[in-house]
């Protein structure tokens, strides 16, 4: 019986191949977005100057790394900590978007289903309406993100029922609790004054500008742990897709599992919004063309998608800086404009394929 | 695992759901090497009652007791070792090929003591459930009767003493319906004990050593299939006139429904 042997097989290694392929396309697209956007703006600096100074940073001395002290000063303080900012709030907004894709066996489901956006949103707007100061500069992201995980809290608390949470139940009740945020959000913005009114708007459409490094720290730290808590819950997210019950018979704790992970997905979600507001569609987007490339499975997919995440917002914030001259786009218009139109594309095709949603 | 000794011991189980009973007082013993046919009615409680040898449901009332221990005290991965479980449906969300889900089979194995080479299990089971042509497929593409024996691969690569199958022919056409029950028997008589819900009389009373009647929550009859499936029992339990007479090649009764002409 070796005949039908040799199709399976041979699936299996044509996957790994267009794995690999997909790696190091997203890894070279992801560097040479970084030299491209690191070049680029008011003051422009060539790409052998921007791998220079990357080069001499990490103690190897060459003849590329810029003399002049602007060059270095712009890289180092401006333009590095918004890249690594825009690459790693995409990275983790992928993540989350596949976990949740995963934990629901839908992939129309995003973090947002769960209210961490919009709690979110509910928290940076009571910070700047209501003038909260008490951790300096940083109280409106500590606020969103008490936001996003209150609300995601809320959401998995109602919908939860007799120690059994059911999919449909928990993204309705995200609706409702979408809904009551989104009100509470109105009310903030018509009790506030003008100048926090245009705060809160500006905080929604979402932007990269203004990160520094102890932003990204945080949010690297934060990322990462999270991230690597769901590489590590992967393989049984794989099980999942044989659904509850299936995935219980295999010794899958399914009821634990999907509380772990929200939690993974609120705080991957709340970090990366917390600092940069709202950015939408990148974890329902990423996932789901990462799929079509490599296939379901979530260890793969995780990695994959945190690179093609990261990538799609570093070029997206090239874009947002240079679209327009002389203005900073917010970048959360552009991730919608493009994520719009695919979403609308992902409902036909996924009805009209043949056995449901894949 | 040794052939007669008892996998299953139930004692007086009792299943409530609110004020609805559900299962009431039944007591039974799933040896291994042996083929159980659970049968019954719609609504008599089939599915109640694999559902506590799975491990799903926790009896409300008696003792449901596995391997000498009752059965809630077994964690998610011991049971998974040691039960393996078809359901009536069987979907897989996303793009996952024949080959991956047979796979996830041996999932309660990994980093465990029964951590083999996966890869020739895999590939006897997709052979057995006689799949194995469809292997590199996407499983939501097939058709109702592959998906339901890829799903039995996947439930023989899991390689437990102990396999439920809960309505495993509902799917298939009359070949492959023999050929699952005769996979249940290989299993049977490599020592494994396998309890099997089914609608049809004559393929249990063919295949079964034991026939289990449920009726309304209550175990009505239990034991080999020429004693359990007499026309009056049958008549009692399903309300409807059946002939049983014996297959002249192996001697198992077959029932007919008495029609009018």
């Amino acid at each position: 019986m070796t005949a039908p042997a040799v199709p399976a097989t041979a699936g299996v290694r044509d996957l790994r191949a267009r794995r690999v392929a997909v790696y190091t396309v997203g890894g070279v697209l992801l560097v040479v977005g970084v030299v491209l956007s690191a070049g680029l703006g008011q003051l422009p600096i060539g790409p052998a100057e921007v791998v220079g100074s990357v080069l001499r940073a990490v103690g190897i001395p060459n003849g590329w790394a810029p003399a002049d002290p602007l060059i270095e000063q712009t890289l180092w303080q401006i333009r590095f900590p918004r890249i690594a900012m825009s690459l790693l709030v995409g990275g983790l907004l992928a993540v989350a978007g596949a976990v949740m894709q995963a934990i629901f066996g839908n992939p129309l489901a995003e973090p947002g289903v769960v209210g961490v956006s919009s709690g979110a949103a509910l928290g940076a707007a009571a910070a700047i309406t209501l003038g909260l100061t008490f951790f300096g500069s940083w109280t409106t992201a500590l606020v969103a993100f008490a936001g996003g995980l209150g609300a995601t809290l809320i959401v998995y608390g109602a919908a939860r029922s007799r120690g059994r949470t059911e999919s449909i139940t928990l993204i309705l009740t995200g609706i409702a609790v979408n809904a009551f945020a989104g009100a509470g959000l109105a009310v903030l913005m018509f009790v506030g004054d003008t100048a926090s009114r245009e705060q809160i708007v500006f905080w929604q459409l979402g932007s990269m500008n203004g990160s520094r490094w102890p932003e990204v720290g945080i949010v690297a730290v934060v990322g990462v742990v999270a991230t690597a808590g769901t590489i590590v819950l992967a393989r049984r997210y794989d099980l999942l897709s044989l659904g509850d019950r299936t995935a219980s018979h295999l010794g899958v704790h399914v009821e634990r599992l999907r509380i772990l992970s929200i939690v993974l997905v609120a705080l991957l979600t709340g970090v990366a919004v917390a600092f940069v507001g709202i950015i939408s569609f990148v974890g329902l987007v990423i996932p789901h063309l990462v799929r079509m490339l490599i296939g379901p499975a979530n260890r793969p997919l995780i990695v994959a998608s945190f690179l093609g995440g990261g990538a799609l917002l570093v070029y997206a914030d090239v874009l947002a800086r240079t679209l327009l001259p002389s203005a900073d786009l917010p970048i959360g218009i552009l991730t919608s404009l493009i994520g719009g139109p695919f979403f609308y594309w992902l409902i036909r095709r996924s009805r009209r394929g043949a056995g449901g949603w894949s | 695992m040794t052939a007669g000794a008892i996998a299953y011991a139930l004692d007086g189980v009792g299943y409530r759901i609110g004020d609805a009973e559900i299962l009431a007082d039944v007591t039974l013993e799933v040896a291994y090497g042996r083929v159980l046919a659970l049968v019954g009615p719609n609504g008599a409680g089939k599915s109640s009652l694999l559902g506590i040898l799975t491990g799903d449901a926790r009896a409300t009332s008696g003792s449901a007791v596995l391997d000498g221990r009752p059965i809630g005290a077994y964690r998610g991965t011991d049971l998974a070792r040691r039960r393996s479980v078809l359901l009536q449906s069987n979907q897989v969300s996303f793009a996952y090929t024949v080959y991956d889900v047979v796979e996830m089979g041996r999932a309660p194995w990994i980093g465990g003591p029964g951590d083999l080479d996966d890869e020739p299990l895999i590939r006897d089971s997709l052979e057995r459930t006689d799949v194995a042509h469809l292997a590199s497929r996407v499983f939501s593409s097939l058709s109702g009767g592959e998906r339901a024996r890829v799903s039995l691969a996947r439930v023989l690569a899991q390689n437990t003493p102990i396999v439920m199958l809960d309505e495993p022919t509902a799917a298939l056409d009359l070949k492959h319906q023999e050929d699952v029950l005769r996979i249940a028997r290989d299993l049977a008589a490599q020592g494994r004990a396998i309890v099997v819900v089914l609608h049809d009389l004559s393929l249990a009373a063919a295949y079964a050593d034991d026939v289990a009647i449920l009726h309304e929550g209550r175990l009505v009859a239990f034991g080999a299939p020429a004693d359990v499936l007499t026309e009056t029992t049958i008549e009692r339990v399903y309300e409807t006139p059946v002939r049983v007479m014996s297959d002249p090649d192996t001697g198992r009764p077959v029932v007919l429904p008495r029609r009018q002409r």
